[in-house]
Formats: C-alpha cells, structure tokens, sequence
C-alpha cells in the first residue's frame, strides 16, 4: 500500500488503513509507517489501523480525549482495540482510560523508551540523561515537529534556552537508512550538539504488536 | 524594528500609557523595551517593588492565563519571559536596597534526571515578583541537593518540578526522605509540572500541586499566613 505522508501523519493522522475488522489498533501518527512496516513484514493482516495527529504531543492534555473519542467511535465495530501510544506525558491519565475502557496500551513512558526496549531505556536514564531523542519520524518531520513549534525559525536566539542544558541528540534508528542518518547528524548540529546515532529498529513495539490476536 | 511612523517612543508616553505598552512588549518578548521601559519608570521616581509588581508581574499575568488558555505556546512564553527577565536583572538590587516586603524565602528545583527548566524558570521569577525570596537550583536535583540547601537557606518552602512521567515518582523520595529525617513540618513542599495533577501531589504527600504560576504565588501566599498564624498560636 502506499505510505501516507509524514505532514499528514504530524496534523491529521491517517483513516482507516483496512478492514479486516478484528483487531483495531489506534496509534500515534509518529507511528505510523513503522507499524505499516511490520504489519506487512509479518503478515499481520488481523490489524487495522488508525491513527491520530502526531502533533497532539505538543499538548498532552490534548491526547487522551483523542483517544478517548477515537475508541467511542470504533468500539462497536471492534472487538479488540489496542491503543500504540506510550504515556506520552499524560501523567498516567492514558492509562487510567485504557483500563477504565478495557483496551490495552503499549508499555512504557513514550516511545524514545520502547523503541530502544523500556528495561534498557530506564537502565540507561542516568548516562543519557543529558540526551535529546530524534526517532525515524522526528528526523523526518524535524521542521514541523521541533524546530518551527518550539519557535527556531522565527526566533534563533531561543536555542540556548531551549537545549543549553544538553551535551548530545541520540538517533535512534528504527530502519538503516543512510540518507536519515545524514539528515540526523544535521539536525544534530542545527542544534549544536554532539551526534549519536543508534539502530533499535522497532523495540518492544514489534513485540506489543505480536503478542496481539 | 524599523524607524517607522508606528514607532512609539517610550519616554513621551505618561504612565497611563507606558504601563499597558509595556504589558504589549511583555507579550510580544522585547527585552530591550521592557528595560527602557523599567528605567522610566524608575526615573519618574516610582519605587521598584512597584514597577515589578504594577509593570511586570501584571504583564506576565497576562501571558500566563494565555498560555494556560492555549493562545501562546512555549516559545512565545519563553520570550516573555525573557523580557522579564531583563527587567528584574535591574529591579532585584534595588529591592534589596530599598526593604521592599519579603514574603518568604523558597528553594526551587527540577528533579533528578529532568532538563525541563521553563516552566520551573517562570514560577522561580512569579515568586520573585510577589516578593519571595528564590533560590534556585536548576535541573537535575537529588534529594541531598534540595536538603543542603533547605537547610542551608533556612528556606520556608520547597519547589520541585517534573515533567516527565519517569522522573515525577522522584518527588515523593524527596519527601519521604524529609518524612525520615523529621523535617517535613519545616517545609511547605509545593509541586508542579505539566503531566502532574491534584490527586499526584496528594499521594505522594506534597501540601499542594499548583497548575501554573499564578496558582503557585496564590497557594504560596496562602500558606505562609498560615504556617505564620499556628507559629504565633504554638
Ligand atoms: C519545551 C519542551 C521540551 C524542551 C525543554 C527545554 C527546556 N529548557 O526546558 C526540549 C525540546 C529540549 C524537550 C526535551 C525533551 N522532552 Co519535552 N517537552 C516540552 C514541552 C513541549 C513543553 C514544556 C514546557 O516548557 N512548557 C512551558 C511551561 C511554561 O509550562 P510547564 O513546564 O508545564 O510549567 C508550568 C506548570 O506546569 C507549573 N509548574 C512547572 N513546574 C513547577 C514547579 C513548581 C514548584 C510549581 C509550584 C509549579 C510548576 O507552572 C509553570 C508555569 O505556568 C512538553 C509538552 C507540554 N506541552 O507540556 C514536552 C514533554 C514534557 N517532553 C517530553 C519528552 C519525552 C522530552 C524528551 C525525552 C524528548 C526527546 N526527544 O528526547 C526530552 C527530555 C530530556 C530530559 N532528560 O529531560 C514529553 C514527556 C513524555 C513523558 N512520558 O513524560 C512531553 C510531555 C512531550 C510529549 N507529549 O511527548 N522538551
């Protein structure tokens, strides 16, 4: 299938990519391609998908009604939902809904942690604790994701206050691509930190997804 | 800005004037203005505690209720602040000097594994301007960080704040450390941070989560009188 467009998975989301009408997953925009990915690697023609804008993260408190009015509209046509967000910022409240509603979530605190595996993230924490993540997506839609909403192309001087406290960008890599990884070192030196880049490929996502039926 | 017609001169304009033009300019994150706009006022001989509260304090009120209404995002905030920032740098000597009233005196960090500082940088600079005393300590706060300097500012209250999901549960070892060590009555522990909310600050034994700056100030405020008011009674 075609894959939809990074701006439209940042301020629209994406409709129904199916309709096997088993399993409905409601994602992240910012987790769209690579769900497509392993959907198609693995054959997991049970899941369909849906997913909300990508940019609600600039307002947590924005995603939870998201979610919440996506699983009102679906249920009756469902029997299983699984929701592909993390917490996100939420405080725990995605989670408060998830099981208030009966439907499961992907675990972990956003997705930085699950793409590099939640028990390696957390052991990480005290040694990156001075990184800024940048995922597949982010590398992609760094512009309308980080740069512009966070005020950098009209105001540059903000930079400083923004990432002064920041010694590195780590790059996690969900797929090999040397044209990314590229634009990633770019990214990083727009921001004026060091370079990492790290291949997790998708983590505990492709595991959260495998374990549905 | 260019030498337009739309141009205002600051100095030309009475007080009735340059108050809400500074509020403006405070909005819109012009630091330099808010300078020149603090040194008139100084000069026509108004005291600093009211500049910063009439001028500044006033203006970022308006910021603050924007963004929590969502009509400005972070950078505009950030700029805002910045803004004040530059005012205060002028006022904080000379409120000093001149005795202007001193509410309380309170320490003020982001947790351990945290870099979120702008939200914390705000309430730092609200409390300033309603006459706290505020001693800062930055991001990435252990427990022995925020003890030494309670202890060592003879502080009245404690300002923790996260905003992540995995560094928030920090706060509560924070307090049951000052639970330990029996030091928690000499604190008002205040909370906050955008993943947060009322029913977090409760289990983990904060007096209050305040939602943004102005409630942080309110609540403040509010607790102070009381904790002066049972100190007079005991
Ligand atoms: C700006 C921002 C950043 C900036 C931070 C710059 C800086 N110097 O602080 C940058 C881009 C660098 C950044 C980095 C990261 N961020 Co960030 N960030 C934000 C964002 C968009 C806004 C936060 C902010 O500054 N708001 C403006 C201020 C004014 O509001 P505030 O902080 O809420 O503060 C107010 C109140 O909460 C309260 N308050 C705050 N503190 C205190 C303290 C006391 C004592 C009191 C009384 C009150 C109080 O009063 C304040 C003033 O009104 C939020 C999303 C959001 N909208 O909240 C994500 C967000 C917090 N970030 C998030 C993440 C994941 C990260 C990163 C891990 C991302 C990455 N790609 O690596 C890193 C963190 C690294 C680290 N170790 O800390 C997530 C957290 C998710 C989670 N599960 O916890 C969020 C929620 C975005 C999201 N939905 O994914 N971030």
């Amino acid at each position: 299938m075609n894959l939809p467009s990074d701006d439209m998975l940042t301020t629209q989301g994406l409709l129904l990519d199916h309709t096997s009408g088993k399993v409905l997953l409601i994602g992240c925009g910012a987790l769209a391609r690579e769900i497509l990915d392993l959907k198609a690697a693995n054959n997991w023609s049970h899941l369909d998908l849906v997913c909300l804008p990508a940019i609600l993260h600039n307002h947590p408190e924005r995603i939870t009604p998201a979610v919440r009015a996506a699983i009102e509209k679906h249920r009756s046509t469902y029997a299983r939902i699984f929701v592909v967000y993390a917490d996100c910022g939420t405080g725990g409240q995605l989670e408060a809904l998830c099981h208030d509603m009966g439907v499961d979530m992907v675990a972990g605190p956003h997705c930085y942690s699950f793409f590099e595996g939640n028990e390696k993230f957390a052991a990480n924490s005290e040694s990156d604790f001075s990184a800024f993540y940048l995922t597949d997506f982010l590398v992609r839609q760094f512009d309308a994701f980080v740069w512009k909403p966070l005020g950098l192309d009209r105001h540059p001087q903000l930079r400083e206050m923004y990432f002064g406290n920041y010694t590195k960008l780590v790059y996690q890599a969900q797929t090999d691509d040397p044209a990314l990884t590229a634009t990633a070192r770019d990214c990083a030196a727009r921001l004026g930190l060091a370079f990492e880049r790290r291949l997790t490929g998708y983590g505990d996502l492709k595991a959260s997804l495998a374990a549905l039926r | 800005m260019s030498e337009d017609q739309d141009d205002i001169i600051l100095s030309e304009l009475d007080d009735d004037e340059l108050v809400p033009q500074m509020f403006d300019d405070l909005y819109d994150g012009l630091r330099e203005e808010i300078e020149e706009g603090v040194t008139i006022l100084l000069g026509r001989g108004w005291t600093p505690y009211d500049v910063l509260t009439k001028a500044l304090v006033g203006g970022m009120t308006i910021v603050g209720n924007d963004f929590r209404d969502g009509i400005l995002f972070v950078p505009e905030v950030l700029l805002a602040a910045n803004a004040m920032k530059g005012g205060m740098a002028i006022l904080k000597p000379l409120l000093a000097e001149t005795g202007a009233p001193r509410v309380g005196k309170m320490v003020i960090g982001t947790v351990k594994g945290d870099i979120h500082d702008i939200g914390k940088n705000l309430v730092g600079m609200m409390m300033e301007g309603a006459g706290f005393e505020v001693v800062d300590l930055g991001i990435n706060n252990s427990v022995d960080a925020y003890l030494d300097a309670l202890a060592a500012e003879d502080a009245d209250i404690l300002g923790m704040s996260a905003l992540l999901t995995t560094t928030m549960p920090y706060m509560k070892v924070v307090i049951d450390t000052l639970i330990e060590k029996g030091l928690r009555e000499d604190y008002i522990v205040l909370v906050g941070g955008a993943p947060l909310n009322e029913e977090f600050g409760k289990a983990i034994g904060a007096d209050a989560y305040c939602r943004d700056a102005a409630v942080a100030v309110e609540t403040a405020k509010t607790f102070v009188a009381r904790k002066h008011n049972s100190g007079a009674q005991a």
